[in-house]
């Protein structure tokens, strides 16, 4: 076989892989808008800032140092001691959780019954002041992240398939992204069965059916939304670690949520499965037409192809792959 | 009476935020929030910090006080244009408009409003041409000299010889990525390199397609031009693939620490275009501890001095400075206007003398402005990451850019420009 023919397959193996990097991104919106019908336009953002503050509760750093020194003349700028990564990812899920405490209570109590436009404002809103907040706390310098993760080519996989054909290298791919596939496995299975197999994802759920019916049964629409917000929150802590790796840890983090609308366009607003199928359609599609077609048309055709890819599903499909059929009575 | 006594307030707040009007007012177009604020929070607190050295060490220039009118674009074009509208008529001497897609909207705006702009490494590198561009100046170099000193560099270290070789250029795909791609074609058909072309889509958070690529065709060189994230993962995904560092060379604006660092040791190597010093080794630093430092008078929080792009904005004001007392010595009055800063900025001359007399001793390269020429002699550097210092170091001196090959294409789309716009010599 010929050269070009593992190349293809080296694509579409690095297109599955970076698909399931979209669909980090892709899950914290479905996970929101299932249980609320919002579409959170902050969920970008919610990852760049819990990647800042994980990075800064490991490197020991001083909350809002820079206003407290510009207010009381004072040298602040590190604590002096590091948190251990387990701990201060444990220490950034708190922080993710009291935020989902004071969405709820300042910002989603006051909007209930609103229609979802609102709400979806509500979420810009939020984007903005997280963007400011997360500036004026950690600083907006580019930030080193390192969670003991491994990264670059697996050495072993290059070395042991290179020579299968003239001109071939050995397959490569990246071990990072090999982590964050197999973290995303465990991650959509633990969702999966919490929802499916825990009474509060039951509640959850109902919630997502019909809010009024689960009221009436008792169920806190509150504390589901603070559950929702802080799953939403986790979620966006392992994208953060997972892209921030990569890239550091910096503003550009929150844009990643556009890589994701084609994902939930494609898979589903809905469906937790259909966040990761197509977030992998979406990634080899788009690495596989720039690979083939790309270069008789000048390139850089990734970001504009998922979303041609999206918009011809959503032809054929309007829900998405796996998203539920809304059909409204008249 | 309480509205008397509000609009008594708001009336000395307004005064006291607009500028005395013998200030010499310098606009600056910053962005210290949004995506590239990493980057242009340094370039702000260079850019403030200098002209605060010399309002208290030198008592102003020419014995008027300098001032920073800071205006937030968010590196947003729009913005960018509300900012030069807001504050052109607080008697703005010269615009910094720190970004190539403002300093486009800016051109036919501050030439009408006779306001000059120095858009120094970036910007229309055309605007070289002052015959043209009579208000615009981007010394000391532009982006066609920075490609041209790339191959210079590599001509040097290939024993004159780039005949067989295969440089790859990954860039942002935005007018400002596409800018050397003219002067790389022109320079591939005179020393016999095969160019290759790896376009990367705004924000750049996505390389690995390019990258397996390079990994495929596995070129001898990289070239890049590059702006915030994208230098970042370029960089970390050329060391994962292993691509040989000093094989990789970016523009200056691909050539921070912020882009580095993320990348650790990996990064070790990678070299970087410049047209100014790098690191904190001058003696201006010591004058800058003094006088802004420890007096807390630091535009920023002051953590950012000595860095790559807070030596740029720095640079960008000593220029500033020097141009003011050029058009000083020249009218014979201190309080300058616009267009005498203008023709301060086209008689410049920084000499070596009297960069080592600023306390920057070749800090930059020596270079004189004229009518004809805006952009100056097009010299450049190339520095390069020592990631376990964790700095960068100079490896070349300030070395010629292909002026043959760079001066045509600037004529040539000057004069297209010129065309378009019925723009007469500015200079018979």
């Amino acid at each position: 076989m010929s050269a070009n023919f593992f190349y293809t397959i080296e694509v579409i193996a690095n297109g599955l892989m970076t698909g399931v990097m979209y669909s980090l991104v892709a899950l914290g919106f479905v996970l929101i808008f299932k249980a609320s019908g919002v579409f959170n336009y902050a969920q970008g953002v919610m990852a760049l800032f819990a990647a800042m503050t994980l990075v800064g509760i490991q490197s020991g750093q001083v909350p809002f140092a820079h206003l407290i020194n510009v207010i009381f003349g004072t040298h602040l700028d590190k604590f002096g001691w590091e948190v251990p990564t387990f701990i201060a990812i444990i220490l950034a899920l708190l922080v993710m959780i009291g935020f989902a405490f004071i969405v709820e209570r300042y910002i989603l109590k006051h909007l209930v019954n609103q229609d979802p436009i609102i709400l979806f404002m509500a979420t810009i809103g939020l984007a903005y002041f997280m963007e400011g907040f997360g500036d004026l706390m950690w600083g907006s310098e580019i930030k080193k992240l390192d969670v003991g993760l491994p990264q670059g080519g697996n050495v072993w996989l290059e070395s042991a398939t290179a020579g299968w054909a003239d001109g071939f290298y050995g397959f490569y791919l990246d071990n990072l992204d090999m982590w964050a596939t197999a973290i995303a496995i465990v991650l959509v299975a633990s969702l999966i069965a919490f929802s499916n197999y825990t009474k509060t994802g039951r509640a959850l759920r109902a919630v997502a059916d019909d809010n009024q019916a689960a009221l009436s049964v008792g169920i806190s629409l509150r504390t589901i939304w603070v559950i929702v917000w802080s799953l939403a929150g986790f979620v966006a802590l392992v994208a953060g670690i997972m892209w921030g790796a990569k890239s550091g840890v910096q503003f550009s983090l929150s844009l990643i949520a556009l890589k994701a609308l084609p994902v939930l366009m494609l898979g589903g607003f809905t469906s937790i499965p259909g966040a990761i199928v197509g977030g992998m359609i979406i990634g080899v599609g788009e690495k596989l037409f720039e690979f083939a077609i790309g270069p008789y048309i000048g390139g850089a055709t990734e970001n504009w192809f998922a979303y041609v890819l999206a918009l011809l599903f959503l032809v054929f499909r309007p829900q998405g792959l796996f998203g539920e059929k809304i059909i409204e009575r008249v | 009476m309480k509205l008397t006594k509000l609009a008594t307030f708001a009336v000395t707040a307004v005064m006291a935020a607009s500028p005395v009007l013998a200030d010499l007012v310098f606009p600056a177009l910053s962005y210290r929030t949004g995506p590239y604020a990493a980057n242009g929070i340094p370039f702000a607190d260079g850019y403030a910090d200098y002209f605060t050295l010399v309002n208290e060490r030198d008592g102003g220039i020419g014995g008027l006080p300098a001032q920073v009118l800071e205006c937030e674009t968010g590196y947003n074009t729009e913005k960018g244009v509300e900012c030069y509208e807001s504050t052109k008529g607080e008697g703005a001497l010269v615009y910094q408009p720190l970004s190539t897609g403002i300093t486009y909207q800016l051109i036919p705006k501050a030439t009408a409003d006779g306001i000059p702009i120095h858009s120094m490494g970036y910007g229309r590198t055309s605007a070289a041409n002052g015959d043209v561009f009579g208000n615009v100046f981007n010394y000391p170099a532009n982006y066609w000299n920075g490609a041209s000193i790339a191959i210079n560099h590599l001509l040097e270290i290939n024993g004159g010889d780039l005949s067989g070789k295969s440089i790859s250029l990954v860039y942002h795909n935005s007018a400002y990525g596409k800018e050397p791609i003219r002067t790389l074609e022109v320079l591939s058909e005179k020393h016999g390199y095969d160019l290759t072309l790896q376009p990367v889509d705004h924000p750049g958070q996505e390389q690995k397609s390019q990258w397996l690529q390079i990994r495929r065709e596995r070129p001898d060189y990289v070239i890049m031009w590059g702006w915030g994230v994208m230098n970042t993962v370029a960089i970390q995904e050329a060391v994962n693939i292993r691509f040989p560092m000093e094989n990789f060379i970016g523009i200056w604006w691909s050539g921070s620490e912020n882009d580095v660092i993320p990348a650790g040791v990996g990064a070790n190597g990678y070299k970087s275009l410049t047209f100014h010093g790098v690191g904190d080794g001058y003696p201006v630093y010591d004058d800058i501890q003094k006088y802004v430092v420890d007096t807390g008078k630091t535009a920023g929080a002051g953590d950012q001095i000595g860095t790559v792009i807070y030596n740029r904005g720095m640079y960008a004001a000593m220029l500033a400075v020097e141009a003011v007392k050029t058009a000083q010595a020249i009218h014979g009055v201190a309080d300058i206007t616009p267009a005498m800063m203008r023709d301060g900025m086209e008689a410049l001359e920084m000499s070596e003398e009297k960069m080592a007399s600023l306390g920057l001793p070749n800090f930059g390269p020596a270079f004189s402005v004229s009518c004809e020429n805006h952009g100056g002699p097009g010299l450049g550097a190339v520095a390069q990451w020592d990631a376990e210092a964790g700095s960068w170091n100079m490896i070349s001196e300030y070395g010629p850019s292909d002026m043959d090959v760079i001066q045509a294409l600037i004529d040539d789309d000057s004069a297209a420009y010129a065309a378009e716009n019925n723009i007469e010599s500015q200079c018979n």
